[in-house]
């Protein structure tokens, strides 16, 4: 339960940071909070040969609003994006989501560009991330690029960034007025990763809703709005459509099962939001 | 850029409870095994190594942390308190301290040092906490002797006692001894 051996790159700026990545590439990891490398790391499961620390770059921890994004950077604590004032209304998905994401004590420490990096099938920042369409921006010596979470997402912890690349920023879309959010989670304990977590986005003509821990990569779907048997159809169908998986926590069939009942309890609280 | 190398030991210095200290340190090496067989600081517990017991928190900056899901790296430079940092004085107990011996909220005390350094942390922040919130932050911890209620008691206690105005919280506290 301890670490294999690695070098330790302290960067002072983006730019140390990005060139040890280019130089040792598949070898490295980059680590800020640690809440989900150290783990992995304590049990071998990663065993990079560098572990490049971005903490100490300065101007990373500061939540920045371009016009409908609200984009956090890699610096930023999960615990001070949600301590953020009001939140709850510039996006009360995340003032939803972001107390059920970990504990007290690991989200004082862990980042929310690290948790998409780690990117678990269960993890709310990911489920966020495509609940809201948002956007996840990448970096590397030669070039930035930005992808949809819908796209970068790829597997059970796997997702398009390449080796030389490092997630400089996450952007989720800020409330739009005349749409209702809301966020629900069934866990074993509160704090322990989602069996299944549900994020629902309504507007007024669309129902979008996100489900992680059930696929291994959170999911999305949009429908008209739908109400009665035809929403509980379209649930049905989009439980089926996941290839639920079957854990130590929960069978295939609870999953599943979640999706078409707490699914549809989220759908409906967003919708009390917008009534 | 500063390196530091697997293969060697680094000395890396921060402040502990108050006082500087150093220790040698491979990148590799837990902060957990930095503080307890680096320094002999062996009041913070190791229960999981892997984030999930919260037997090994401590403040870092004044920010709880998993010490075990922390390099001892990355304490360089840092203010760091162990739950030896917790009691104003040798024979002394902190308020909250004195209300987990009241509340009978330790057993084997395995799980306490972690339990205690949250609880400072969270106080600081929210020094008129509900329940429900405490029960939250407790939730990163397990206790697998004493249970929780007397844990959350001895909380609500102690955080109606460290509001009380500091002319009259010393007589509060004695009144409860
Ligand atoms: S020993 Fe660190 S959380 Fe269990
Ligand atoms: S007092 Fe024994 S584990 Fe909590």
């Amino acid at each position: 339960m301890k670490p294999a051996p690695f070098d330790y790159v302290r960067a002072r700026d983006m730019t140390e940071a990005l060139d040890a990545l280019a130089q040792h590439g598949s070898d490295a990891r980059i680590i800020a909070g640690g809440q989900s490398l150290l783990p992995m790391l304590n049990m071998r499961l990663a065993k990079p040969a560098v572990l490049i620390d971005i903490m100490g770059i300065a101007g990373l921890d500061q939540v920045r609003r371009e016009g409908e994004l609200i984009v956090v950077p890699a610096g930023m604590r999960q615990a001070a994006l949600l301590r953020r004032p009001g939140l709850a209304s510039e996006q009360p998905l995340l003032a939803a989501a972001l107390p059920w994401l970990g504990h007290y004590q690991t989200r004082a420490r862990g980042t929310v560009c690290g948790s998409t990096a780690h990117a678990d099938p269960s993890a709310e920042i990911p489920l966020c991330l495509v609940a809201l369409d948002g956007e996840i921006r990448l970096r590397s010596r030669k070039k930035q690029r930005r992808l949809k979470a819908s796209a970068f997402f790829a597997g059970m912890m796997v997702t398009e960034k390449a080796d030389d690349e490092l997630i400089e920023a996450v952007a989720f879309s800020a409330a739009r007025p005349g749409t209702g959010y809301a966020f629900n989670e069934v866990a074993r304990r509160h704090g322990d990763f989602a069996i299944v977590g549900c994020a629902a986005v309504v507007e007024a003509g669309q129902i979008h809703l996100a489900v992680a821990g059930v696929a291994d990569k959170p999911e999305r779907r949009s429908w008209p709005r739908l109400d009665g048997s035809a929403l509980d159809d379209a649930l049905n169908a989009f439980a089926w459509e996941l290839d639920a998986r079957e854990d130590l926590h929960a069978t295939a069939r609870l999953r599943r099962d979640l999706v078409r009942n707490l699914g549809r309890q989220t759908i409906e609280e967003a919708l009390r939001c917008l009534a | 850029m500063p390196r530091l190398s697997a293969a060697a030991r680094h000395r890396i210095g921060f402040t502990l409870n108050g006082k500087p200290v150093s220790v040698e340190a491979e990148p590799r090496l837990l902060a957990t095994d930095a503080l307890r067989h680096g320094i002999g600081a062996t009041g913070t517990h190791v229960g999981c190594e892997h984030g999930v017991c919260g037997a090994c928190t401590i403040l870092i900056d004044g920010v709880p942390a998993r010490a075990c899901l922390t390099l001892a790296v990355q304490l360089e430079g840092r203010e760091v308190t162990t739950v030896e940092g917790l009691a104003p004085a040798q024979d002394r107990l902190s308020v909250m301290q004195a209300a987990f011996r009241r509340h009978h909220a330790l057993q084997c005390g395995f799980c306490t040092a972690g339990i205690l350094i949250s609880l400072e942390a969270f106080l600081r922040e929210e020094p008129d906490p509900s329940e429900q919130a405490l029960r939250e932050v407790v939730g990163g911890h397990l206790c697998r002797c004493t249970g929780y209620t007397p844990i959350i008691a001895a909380a609500l206690e102690a955080a109606a006692i460290l509001r009380q105005p500091i002319t009259t919280s010393t007589d509060a506290e004695s009144a409860h001894v």
